[in-house]
């Protein structure tokens, strides 16, 4: 018994049949308790007044829209090690996912910043990293359609995530160095005296959950139906070959 | 290795090698600047570090897809694949091909270029230098680009999304250091990420780029 049995497809697919339910309702549970509690039950802070409450989409988006980019990295090297093809497949499902979460994050801000910072876009670092980490995303995805054959559109795009995550890292640093930041600094590491307060820790916990389990309900599904348009695929050359 | 740098340059500046074409490219994009922003002379000597820099790196992603598109066309590419020397070196000599015919023109024209952007007095050395710094790097992450893309028919476009946010580390510190450089501030630290970008690139991407270019032949 191994993680590896995984990279079957075919014990991926029964697993993951069994486990897709759970991720989904459990994703749908701690989205609604997570967002309904931060939107009606916590009081409005004394200096956003009630904007402070995006901080439920913006901060879970933003996370997912990172760790996404770090699973596509581990798929990846997974593929290009080992050549199981689930991997490959679960980084291709991943990216539009991460795309969005990206879009989310950006917007959010954008929505926030308006009434706090008086503007929709600064050229912040952590706003331009995100921007930098979106095109990432969009090449990623254009790669993956430009290529006709899979094999070969597997291996490039997981080069690409390779050489993409170090100069991701690299324009992060950059863009820190060229520009000072407006954003606020973090406020939820579990390191540090001065957090967020309690009142809005809790339920964003609950919608972090919530995006982290929407996130891999996502991915298996977008996987599974990646393995299946790979099995049409397979079925209708055989058919035409016999 | 030599033979193949001389045959290669040997096809860029022959008629239709695009040649001059990436020159030509970085003056028109200098001489529209102004009718964009107003001919104001301190207007364009603020912004013209930057126009400097983004029209050098434009110019330089023009040429990319010529980097491997012809000799994968007519096969050569395959010769190369099978021929003794490494496709890292392949990849090295291209790149360094690449440089010589759009770079090495880019930096020594740019200063005539700052002179219609109004650019002040004591930076000429400063974008010669940074040029000559950064040029290396756009050359050798966009042939790592045109390995990528080799394959595919419509590449260009493609290209150019998957290269742009790669030349971002390398168009900050290049253009930083220029534009602390004509302030008279302190700019070894951009210089020297800029120098470190260069060789760091220098050194990992021809693997990269030579794995790209096997998976496209295969």
């Amino acid at each position: 018994m191994s993680l590896w049995e995984y990279a079957n497809p075919k014990k991926f697919m029964q697993t993951s049949q069994v486990l897709l339910p759970y991720f989904a309702v459990l994703a749908a549970v701690c989205l609604v308790v997570g967002l309904v509690w931060g939107f009606f039950f916590t009081t409005d802070d004394y200096r956003q007044g009630a904007t402070v409450k995006i901080i439920y989409l913006h901060v879970p988006a933003a996370m997912m829209a990172i760790n996404a980019w770090v699973m596509m990295l581990i798929t990846s090297l997974v593929w290009l090690v080992r050549r199981h093809h689930v991997s490959a497949l679960a980084a291709k499902a991943a990216a539009p996912i991460g795309l969005v979460m990206t879009l989310i994050a950006l917007i959010t801000g954008a929505v926030w910043g308006q009434p706090m910072w008086g503007t929709w876009w600064v050229w912040d670092p952590r706003l331009t990293s995100f921007l930098i980490l979106f095109l990432f995303y969009l090449g990623y995805i254009a790669l993956w359609e430009a290529v006709e054959n899979p094999d070969t559109a597997a291996d490039l795009t997981s080069i690409l995530c390779l050489v993409g995550s170090v100069f991701a890292l690299l324009s992060r640093y950059a863009v820190n160095f060229w520009n000072q930041g407006l954003h606020q600094g973090a406020s939820l590491s579990l390191d540090e005296e001065t957090n967020v307060h309690n009142e809005y820790y809790l339920p964003l916990l609950f919608c972090i959950a919530g995006f982290v389990l929407l996130f891999v309900a996502l991915v298996l599904q977008r996987t599974r139906t990646e393995i299946r348009s790979r099995r049409i695929q397979a079925i209708v050359a055989r058919e035409r070959l016999g | 290795m030599i033979a193949l740098l001389i045959r290669d340059l040997r096809q860029a500046t022959r008629a239709g090698g695009g040649f001059g074409l990436a020159l030509a490219f970085f003056l028109i994009v200098t001489v529209l600047v102004p009718f964009g922003v107003g001919p104001e002379s301190a207007v364009l000597g603020r912004i013209a570090p930057g126009v400097l820099w983004v029209g050098a790196l434009l110019a330089c992603l023009l040429s990319l897809d010529r980097i491997f598109a012809l000799d994968f066309e007519d096969g050569s590419l395959d010769l190369l694949a099978t021929a003794p020397i490494p496709m890292e070196a392949v990849v090295v000599i291209k790149a360094l091909a690449h440089w010589l015919v759009t770079g090495v023109p880019l930096t020594l024209a740019a200063p005539a270029l700052g002179v219609l952007l109004n650019l002040p007095q004591g930076g000429y050395g400063w974008l010669v230098l940074t040029l000559a710094l950064g040029t290396p790097a756009l050359s050798m992450i966009g042939t790592f680009g045109a390995a990528l893309t080799v394959g595919l028919k419509r590449g260009g476009l493609l290209l150019s999304l998957l290269v742009l946010p790669l030349y971002v580390p390398t168009l900050i510190f290049g253009a930083e250091a220029l534009t602390r450089g004509l302030a008279s501030l302190d700019n070894a630290t951009p210089l020297l990420m800029l120098a470190g970008i260069t060789f760091g690139v220098i050194a990992i991407l021809p693997f990269a780029a030579a794995a790209a270019i096997r998976i496209n032949l295969r």
